[in-house]
This record gives C-alpha cells, sequence and structure tokens, in this order.
C-alpha cells in the first residue's frame, strides 16, 4: 500500500520537474524569439504549449487517479493538492510564454521601439525563480519558498521601470504606440509569471506546513 | 520514546481544542462545546502489563469521536473502561477518572449496570440474541430493568428500530427471528436495542467491519444521524471511515494517547510526527 502511493507520488514528481523544465525553456526560448526576432522559434513555443497544456492534464489524471484509489491523507494529501496548484500556475505560466511568442509574431521582422535590456533580465528573474520554486518543492524548504517573494518586487521593480520608459516613448512618438504597447503585453506577461511563481511558494509552504497562506 | 509521551506533553499540545466550528453561519471554538464524558489520567493494566496509560481527552456532547491506532494500542481498552465493562475482567485495574457529566462513573455510589444502559455499547460483530424476536431483542433490556408495559415496549421498539434506519425493513415481520436478518440489518437491530434503553453515550467497536460497502454506508448515514441524540465514540480500523463519520479523532499508539483533535485537521496536518506515519501508512 505505501510502495505504491509512494511509487505514485514518486512518478508525479518527476512529471512535475519535466513541465516546470518545459515552462521555463517556453520562457527563454519566447525571449530569444523577440530578440531575434526568430519567428520560426516563437512558431515553436507556440506550439509546445500545447505539449505543456497536455502534460498538466496527465498529471491532474494521475492525481484524480491516485485520490480515488488510494485516498491519501496528511501529507501525503497535501502534496497532491499543492501539486495539483503548482501545475495549474506552470500551465499559466507557459500561457504567458506562448502570449510573449505571439507577440513576436504579430512585431514580424520590424524594428523594436527601444533595445530589449530590461525585459531579458525580467526574463532572467523569472526563470529562476521558478527554478529555485520547483527545488524549494522538492527539498520541501520553507525558507527557500518565502525567500523567492522577494525576487518577485525585483520583477516588479523592472517591470514599472520598462512601462515608465515605453509610455514615455509613446508620448514622444504616438507612432510607436501599437508596437510599445506590444512590449508593454510582454513585460506584463513577465511580471505575472513573478506572481504565480509566489502562489507556487505559498502551496510549497501549505504543503511543508499544512498551512494556507493568501499572501507571502 | 512513547512510554513517557503524555508525561512530556502538556495536555494542550495533545488535545487540539482550538478549531472553530461553523453552522449556519454561526462561529463556535472548541471551548463553547459542552463536554459530555471526560478521562482524567485513566490508566488501565491488565496484571502487570499496562492497556492505556494516564489518558485525559474531553467527549464533546453530540459528536462524533473516532479512536484510531494500529492493533494492541489501547484503543478497545480506552472504550471498555468508558462503561466500566472491565469490571468483569477479574486482572484489570482501572485508575484514574471517567466523568460522565461531571461525576465519575467508578464511584463506589454509582451503579455499573445504570452505567452501561445510558452509556451502550455496539460490538464489532452483530449480536442479536438468537433465540428471541427481532421485537424482543429490541425490547430486552427493557423487559430485564422490569418493564413490561406492551403499549410502551411497543412505542419503544418502533423508535428505536426507526432511529436505527431498520423499521421499514422488519415492520411487517417483527416476530420473526432476529438473525434471521442480513449482517448488516443484524448490526442496526443490535444498534436498536443499545438505543431502546436511551443511552446518552454509544460506544462502537469496529461496528461494520464485519459488513459489505452497502451495509457499512448505512451504518455510518445512521452514526450521522444519531449523532443528533447521542454522543457516539467509535473504534475504526478503517482510516475513510474515521474521516468520514467523526468530528473529533483520538490516535492511540502503545497504550497512549498520541493525538486528539478535529478529525479534519488530523487528516490534513497532524501535529504528531507519529499520527501522520500511521495515517499515511508507514507502520501499523
Amino acid at each position: 500500500m505505501r510502495k505504491a502511493i509512494d511509487e505514485f507520488l514518486k512518478d508525479l514528481e518527476n512529471d512535475l520537474l519535466k513541465m516546470s523544465g518545459m515552462v521555463t525553456e517556453a520562457i527563454q526560448q519566447s525571449i530569444t524569439a523577440l530578440k531575434e526576432k526568430d519567428l520560426e522559434l516563437a512558431k515553436e513555443v507556440r506550439q509546445n504549449d500545447q505539449k505543456i497544456n497536455d502534460i498538466r492534464l496527465n498529471i491532474e489524471e494521475k492525481c484524480i487517479n491516485i485520490i480515488a484509489t488510494q485516498q491519501p491523507v496528511a501529507s501525503d494529501l497535501r502534496k497532491i493538492i499543492a501539486i495539483l496548484n503548482i501545475i495549474t500556475e506552470l500551465e499559466r505560466i507557459g500561457d504567458y510564454a506562448s502570449g510573449t511568442a505571439k507577440i513576436t509574431q504579430k512585431l514580424g521582422n520590424g524594428e523594436l521601439v527601444k533595445p530589449l535590456i530590461d525585459i531579458p533580465r525580467m526574463a532572467e528573474l523569472a526563470i529562476d525563480m521558478v527554478e529555485r520554486s520547483i527545488a524549494a518543492y522538492a527539498k520541501e524548504d520553507e525558507k527557500a519558498a518565502r525567500l523567492i517573494n522577494s525576487q518577485d518586487d525585483d520583477i516588479d521593480e523592472l517591470y514599472h521601470q520598462v512601462l515608465r520608459e515605453l509610455i514615455s516613448i509613446m508620448i514622444e512618438d504616438p507612432r510607436t504606440i501599437t508596437r510599445a504597447t506590444y512590449l508593454i503585453w510582454v513585460a506584463h506577461n513577465l511580471e505575472r509569471t513573478g506572481d504565480r511563481v509566489t502562489n507556487i511558494c505559498e502551496r510549497i509552504i501549505y504543503l511543508i506546513t499544512g498551512d494556507m497562506i493568501e499572501k507571502l | 520514546m512513547m512510554e513517557n509521551l503524555t508525561k512530556e506533553k502538556s495536555l494542550t499540545s495533545i488535545i487540539d481544542t482550538s478549531s472553530e466550528f461553523q453552522f449556519n453561519g454561526v462561529k463556535s471554538t472548541a471551548s463553547d462545546m459542552k463536554i459530555r464524558m471526560e478521562t482524567k489520567n485513566l490508566t488501565v493494566m491488565y496484571g502487570k502489563s499496562t492497556g492505556i496509560k494516564d489518558v485525559s481527552i474531553p467527549i464533546y456532547d453530540n459528536k462524533v469521536t473516532a479512536l484510531i491506532g494500529p492493533s494492541g494500542c489501547g484503543k478497545t481498552t480506552f472504550l471498555r473502561a468508558l462503561n466500566r465493562m472491565h469490571d468483569m475482567t477479574r486482572i484489570a485495574k482501572v485508575t484514574g477518572e471517567v466523568l460522565l457529566d461531571n461525576k465519575n462513573i467508578y464511584d463506589e455510589d454509582v451503579n455499573p449496570v445504570i452505567i452501561r444502559r445510558k452509556i451502550g455499547m455496539v460490538f464489532q460483530k452483530p449480536t442479536p440474541f438468537p433465540t428471541m424476536s427481532i421485537y424482543d431483542n429490541v425490547v430486552a433490556g427493557l423487559k430485564l430493568v422490569g418493564i413490561r408495559k406492551k403499549s410502551l415496549l411497543q412505542d419503544v421498539c418502533e423508535k428505536a428500530l426507526t432511529q436505527a434506519a431498520l423499521f421499514d425493513e422488519v415492520k411487517d415481520r417483527l416476530n420473526d427471528s432476529g438473525v434471521s436478518l442480513s449482517g448488516g440489518q443484524q448490526q442496526r437491530l443490535s444498534i436498536a436495542r443499545a438505543l431502546a434503553v436511551e443511552p446518552e453515550v454509544l460506544l462502537m467497536d469496529e461496528p461494520t467491519s464485519s459488513l459489505d460497502p452497502q451495509a457499512t454506508t448505512r451504518i455510518e448515514e445512521l452514526i450521522h444521524t444519531l449523532k443528533n441524540d447521542v454522543t457516539i465514540i467509535i473504534i475504526t480500523h478503517n482510516m475513510q471511515q474515521a474521516a468520514r463519520v467523526s468530528d473529533k479523532t483520538a490516535f492511540f499508539y502503545v497504550g497512549d494517547l498520541v493525538e486528539m483533535g478535529d478529525t479534519r485537521n488530523i487528516f490534513t496536518k497532524p501535529k504528531e510526527k507519529k499520527t501522520e506515519e500511521y495515517l499515511t501508512g508507514r507502520f501499523g
């Protein structure tokens, strides 16, 4: 009985690691595609989003199966509930990366309204946050999960900086409005990614402590 | 390690009374709930071996309290101490107190027969009296104390069978033998017999362990309804059953009470590592 549930949980965790790897790759590729105007890569990111959605559904189905057949309780139950929530957040992060790829396709080969400096930095931070949150999950490290929250503040700060810069560009030259707005959406996608990771961290804390917290 | 567990911890750390309950939008805390029974430093020895030691817990009125733990942990010993069943075991020695409405049931001026009327018991296997009809089974306890008035016995029989959710199934054959019923019906008959004497507390020792899933569901539904009238303490080896039917759960291990609290808390975030390990099947 215990062996069976241990095997199920191990399998779930492997899937979760795989999914988080797919998501961080999607963020990375979406920003590379934007920077390099690589429309083929943007197309690939959008196609891969379906694979992220599929693995999420697959993990969800496995969780339902474990609940139905193993009736998990205590930390086993919390782990499954945490995973169910984490995959939802990861799937949404995948959607943001796909959204960024869609913007790259819309921008096409035209010039960007500004050099990309802060947006790639935001992407780096977002990827780091996802990776560190999943590491905190794997190690059940409550302290690490709480620390990740401060990184979200850094992303938020960069977001506001990008926003200010793009608004001033639009004021100076209203012809840039469409293209600048696209970049605001990209920055917003990355900002939201940070928020989603803080949700993941809240679930990790629930897994470890059993306490539901709304804001870290 | 577990031997000194109770001594090492204050009662408040073992018994979680902090949780809130919500009913019809009105919040109340465990401290608002009425305590119907209470054990204080209850210890049961069998000769030199210890059955349970120093167990102090509250039993809340009109709530279902589940006792869980691996075989030999002292659940049944504890349950039997609650209606002085150990009186009949010569080598058993009970110390400490069992309070029912603040009166120690082990006091010298207390009649154990009356106590067992107030605190009824349902056993693992259905126990209909084989030579008696369904009707006689239900009213056996009343007849034992000299009640003979037919109309009263009939009323009590119908009420008890209805409470036990059996009346509709047997109303046309009350004179049939009790053992002619199915296993699940026999167990409900046993419950009806226990209810006929209008107990305040009902002790149930694995009441569904010999029943099929359908009969088990009937008994669980019955427990859910019955708690409006009586306070229930149930032993079960089925963790999911404890989670389904009880409001409070107490986990025993080698004679010690390890932890007691709201069932929802015990099954989602137990405080004690031992409870966690038992619930998740790491031992037991």
